[in-house]
């Protein structure tokens, strides 16, 4: 007897990817016998959408759970020596200006929040969905989203020691009237079925829109010294293209599984392009206005990451099975060189109620702005010269009203008509004696189709006037928002501004002489 | 106006680090019709048609082994459709 083991003959061969992802994914799937299939998956035949075979679902990514599970460990070990880098080193002081962090303000009130609701989602769809490919890319997306959520919080959290308006977001996210652009559009996602969502997240935001939203986010943190923000957004942007991936499997599997998939598919494209088309104007006016040292502008981002890239590539690939470009995209293409300045004419004028700062564009910014947009930023500009003798007379304008908000993007109602880019756009429906109003067609439409959804938006300036925020003044609305001073109105004058202007000025040169 | 697949563009966004410039060279050397651009931060390389990231030419520019899964490291984002991703390379392309 010898307790030396049999020495492998030869070395046992490794298996290929395919090999991995079939045994690791597809054959750990198993038939129900106890209750039938569709006891199981409840919810996947309500939307109408008809599956015939879950197996042709293809995932290029052949992504296993020790795969995904070592190259996420990768890529968070990554993350942290950069946070602890920037942190021990008070990189804060190194941003080109404290009114760069505006726009971060923004991102951790408005974005990171949406993340942990996709994070839940996907958790939904890895146990809902029939096929087992699906619901494996799923589980990973699912587990993303949450890393995507934690690791924003934890890089930003640095900030919060420093600068106003970063310390009660997920409260602000559940409240604020700005706010609730994102956080309707995503709820309602959340409140589809399974296979909308997929179209609503999983293509039309992953795919279509995710450059136009994280990619300049991400390459201004870069021009503005923001290493963490850089680094986290290059660190959810590698885990995006397996998103994109996934949102674009799903719905060419949608499509080529039925025709009568085919309309259904289309419009929720038409619905979900508009819908996260809207979102993107507040990174409209992040790119073109708060920005101190510009990456790019909007006009030139919508150019490149959609026009050449989704209309130009992605939708003569999904002419083939019959879909159109959006419905609405023609006003979008319209819009681009209006869109950031109406944006942000908005946010200027009612920054006062938000948990972030603005002001009068610096006239290098201006400057830059007319070079940009040569055919409209002229009119634009006139506004702000205007505005600029105001302050000067210390009149600076904030809007004492409520605004009108859109019942369905939410946004207050300051879009003009497409073809008359200086009359505002405003349309109305009267639906069961009652009167509702929009933004835009997009808007109308989306609420046409599904109005007893839409009439139930939880709108920020209704919900104020009904009583519902807190009490009938501005401070009375503020407190119940969980804002405190400092956090939003001008930023010229602001805490952040003079602690900016105070550690700045602390820096000792001395080692340089007194000349 | 209808390009077909062969020609139209596919890209990819490559995060610029010392790591990924062996991949970013290969990517060069494995597509000759490949143009890249410089962008904050990162790395833009597009093709007409079709982009192969090769694992061979990866390692030998890096100098040690590489499996094709390590390119999510590097990856930001792409445009085009990922058409095969096996051990040996990651192919980007337009199906119609």
């Amino acid at each position: 007897m010898t307790l030396t083991p049999d020495k492998p003959k030869a070395k046992a061969r490794k298996l290929s990817m395919k090999e991995r992802y079939s045994a690791l994914t597809r054959d750990l799937d198993w038939d129900p016998s106890y209750v039938p299939a569709d006891e199981m998956f409840p919810y996947t035949t309500f939307e109408g959408i008809k599956i015939h075979d879950w197996s042709k679902w293809e995932d290029p990514f052949r992504l296993t759970v020790d795969a995904y599970t070592k190259y996420q460990a990768e890529k968070d070990r990554r993350l942290y020596a950069v946070l602890d880098g920037f942190a021990q080193s008070q990189g804060h002081l190194s941003l080109t200006d404290a009114s760069y962090l505006n726009a971060m303000k923004l991102f951790l009130q408005g974005v990171s929040p949406l993340e942990y609701q996709a994070h839940r989602n996907f958790a939904y769809l890895s146990r809902h969905l029939n096929g087992p490919g699906p619901r494996f890319a799923s589980l990973c997306q699912s587990l993303d989203e949450i890393r995507h959520a934690q690791t924003e919080i934890h890089t930003l959290s640095n900030y919060n020691k420093y600068y106003s308006g970063f310390h009660s977001y997920l409260h602000m996210h559940d409240r604020v009237w700005y706010l609730s652009v994102p956080k309707s559009f995503f709820d309602d996602a959340l409140s589809a079925g399974p296979f909308e969502f997929l179209i609503a997240i999983g293509f039309s935001f992953e795919y279509l829109l995710t450059n136009l939203l994280f990619v300049p986010f991400m390459s201004g943190a870069s021009f503005n010294g923001d290493l963490p923000t850089m680094t986290f957004g290059f660190s959810a942007q590698s885990d995006e293209s397996r998103h994109m991936t996934l949102g674009l499997e799903a719905i060419k599997f949608l499509l080529e599984q039925d025709p009568d998939n085919v309309p259904i598919v289309q419009h929720w494209i038409d619905k979900w392009f508009w819908r996260g088309y809207r979102v993107t104007a507040l990174v409209a006016q992040m790119l073109d206005y708060m920005l101190p040292r510009k990456v790019m502008s909007w006009k030139e981002a919508f150019e490149l990451y959609f026009e050449q890239q989704m209309l130009g590539g992605l939708f003569q690939d999904l002419a083939y099975y019959g879909i159109k470009p959006p419905r609405d995209v023609g006003k979008a293409i319209q819009e681009k060189e209006h869109l950031s300045h109406q944006a942000y004419w908005i946010l200027y004028q009612f920054s006062h109620a938000a948990a972030f700062t603005t002001s009068v564009p610096s006239d290098e910014t201006l400057d830059w702005l007319e070079e940009q947009y040569p055919d409209t930023f002229p009119t634009y500009r006139a506004l702000w010269d205007k505005e600029k003798k105001n302050v000067a007379n210390g009149g600076r304008h904030f809007v004492r009203g409520l605004p009108q908000l859109c019942q369905v993007c939410q946004i207050p109602m300051g879009f003009t008509e497409a073809d008359s880019p200086f009359t505002i756009c405003q349309r109305s429906v009267v639906f069961e004696g009652e009167r509702y109003n929009f933004c835009s067609d997009g808007c109308q439409n989306i609420f046409e189709h599904e109005p007893v959804k839409f009439r139930q938006a939880w709108l920020p300036v209704h919900q104020i006037y009904q009583g519902n925020c807190g009490g009938a003044d501005l401070g009375d609305v503020m407190q119940w928002y969980g804002m405190q001073p400092g956090d939003g109105g001008e930023y010229l004058g602001s805490p952040d501004h003079q602690n900016w202007l105070r550690w700045h000025a602390q820096a000792d040169h001395s080692e340089l002489g007194e000349d | 106006m209808s390009v077909d697949a062969a020609s139209r563009p596919v890209g990819v966004d490559i995060q610029e680090s010392e790591q990924n410039r062996a991949v970013i060279e290969a990517i060069e050397a494995t597509n000759a019709d490949a143009t890249v651009n410089h962008m904050p931060g990162m790395v833009r390389v597009t093709a007409p048609g079709r982009l192969v990231v090769s694992r061979e030419a990866v390692e030998e520019r890096l100098g040690r082994e590489w499996e094709t899964h390590e390119f999510q490291l590097a990856i930001i984002s792409y445009f085009g459709h990922i058409k095969e991703w096996d051990d040996d390379e990651i192919v980007i392309a337009w199906d119609h």
